[in-house]
């Protein structure tokens, strides 16, 4: 009878000018057959947090281009717990150095963080998989 | 899940977010919890905006925002986009018009997909207002896909209909979908600046003085939801509609409308579910299907025959 679509939050905090690779990322998505509700571009961590909550999403991903990831990814974890959104999957996509994305990890912000040079179906099938 | 319906109505938002899920993944308890919240429903007024896609259905919705919270009232926003029939996902992007809300703790917003159904709501749009509705919020806005093969749905929802026209393309009213010209209790021309506009409103206004015998008359409001042009009109309009909906009577008729169809699809919903629990547990559904299928018996015998075996007073769903 129940019929649960993964629902994902694609948004793009911060300064950076073009959403270019956010919207190829959400074709992407809804090609994989899940939800995907887009908010477009300059969300402050408090909007993004906001937005998940609203529509209860199960993934948030989060475009970064401007270098702003160390300080915007942590804050808007801590966003989303503080909004009981701790089953929440955090997933980061942009120019990020293994290091950083490393930290993210470790540090319990992100549950991946993926590269301009990942393919498509490595962003799609890793949501999938948790979902399984 | 009583949990989550007393924390509904003392306005916990994510409470309210999680209930629409739970109805909108069919969740075994919805039924539970419709139940549940139904005597906390019936407040809030509903507001249909519709229209074809890109004909500016959002950034009307975001500014009438404005003009709502200005008289302080709460709303909810439901904003359906179609989900692709190919892969079963969709992409909604109606609240990248509506950011300047998205802080508004008086402003709740969701976003839907249509999920299969084909009228412009989803199937589960009924059942979010009535969250909303019970979550306190006075009016709900709800936005269309605006490609339904009928616009059936809408009316039947709404208590307020916006139909969203656009002069783009210089179609004349005459190609306007068939059926759209009876939904609208407010028509509005939106991108007003663009050339034509004026000739799509008279042209609408010539349409709706040849049916003059209506009680209500449609208004014909051009806007240019891009500049923030004609909406105080635009709302101004929506309250007459409300006013006369109210004073004459019309809004109970239509909600009664609307409580009777519930019931009728109530009743047909327990009807058939309660005769496929029978028919799944006693009969091999299969082996009927082979029979048939090799001509031994035919569909309508065989139907008639599963039904007599059914015991319609015996348990309960
Ligand atoms: N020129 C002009 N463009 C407008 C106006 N209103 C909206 N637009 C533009 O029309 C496009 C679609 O606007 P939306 O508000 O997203 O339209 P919609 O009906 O919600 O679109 P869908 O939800 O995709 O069906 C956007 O690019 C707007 O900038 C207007 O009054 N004038
Ligand atoms: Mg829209």
């Amino acid at each position: 009878m129940s019929s649960k679509k993964i629902r994902i939050l694609v948004a793009k905090p911060g300064l950076d000018g073009h959403d270019r690779g956010a919207r190829v990322v959400a074709r992407a998505l809804r090609d994989a057959g899940f939800e995907v509700i887009y908010t477009g571009l300059h969300q402050t961590p408090e909007q993004v947090a906001e937005t998940a909550l609203q529509e209860d999403v199960d993934v948030v991903g989060l475009s970064i281009l401007s270098g702003a990831h160390m300080t915007l990814v942590p804050r808007i974890k801590k966003m989303l717990l503080e909004n009981g959104m701790s089953d929440v999957l955090l997933v980061v996509g942009g120019i990020i150095p293994e290091d950083d994305a490393e930290e993210l990890i470790e540090g319990g912000s992100a549950d991946r963080v993926f590269t301009p040079g990942d393919p498509l179906d490595k962003i799609t099938g890793y949501i999938s998989s948790r979902f399984e | 899940m009583q949990q989550l319906v007393s924390e509904l109505l003392n306005g916990n938002r994510r409470a309210a977010a999680r209930l629409i899920s739970l109805v909108e993944n069919d969740d075994p308890q919805k039924r539970e919890l419709l139940r549940e919240i139904y005597p906390h429903t019936g407040n809030a007024y509903v507001i249909g905006v519709t229209g074809a896609p890109g004909s500016g259905k959002s950034s009307l919705v975001d500014w009438l925002l404005k003009e709502l919270r200005r008289d302080a009232l709460t709303v909810g926003v439901i904003a359906v986009d179609p989900t692709s029939p190919f892969s079963g996902g969709a992409i909604l992007g109606d609240r990248i018009r509506m950011q300047d809300h998205a802080m508004d703790q008086d402003i709740f917003i969701r976003s839907m997909g249509t999920r299969g159904s084909l009228g412009g709501l989803s199937r589960a749009t009924r059942e979010a207002i009535q969250v909303l509705d019970a979550f306190g919020k006075d009016i709900i806005l709800i936005e269309t896909v605006g490609v339904g093969q009928s616009e059936v749905d809408i009316v039947r929802t709404a208590d307020s209909t916006l139909v969203v026209l656009t002069p783009a393309g210089g179609d004349s009213v005459q190609t306007i979908k068939a059926g759209i010209m009876e939904i609208a209790d407010i028509f509005v021309v939106n991108k007003s600046d663009l050339p034509g506009a004026e000739r799509t409103a008279t042209e609408i206004n010539m349409m709706l003085d040849m049916k003059s015998d209506a009680p209500w008359r449609p208004p014909v409001v051009p806007t240019v939801s891009v500049a923030n042009e004609g909406i105080e009109e635009l709302w101004k309009s929506v309250q007459d509609h409300r006013r006369y909906m109210e004073e004459s009577g019309r809004l109970i008729d239509v909600r009664r409308e609307r409580v009777s169809r519930e019931l009728t699809e109530q009743v047909e919903y327990l009807v058939k579910s309660h005769i496929w629990a029978q028919v799944k547990e006693e009969i091999k559904l299969d082996d009927l299907v082979g029979k048939i299928v090799n001509r031994e018996q035919d569909p309508y015998s065989a139907a008639g025959e599963l039904l007599e075996t059914i015991d319609f007073y015996g348990k309960d769903t």
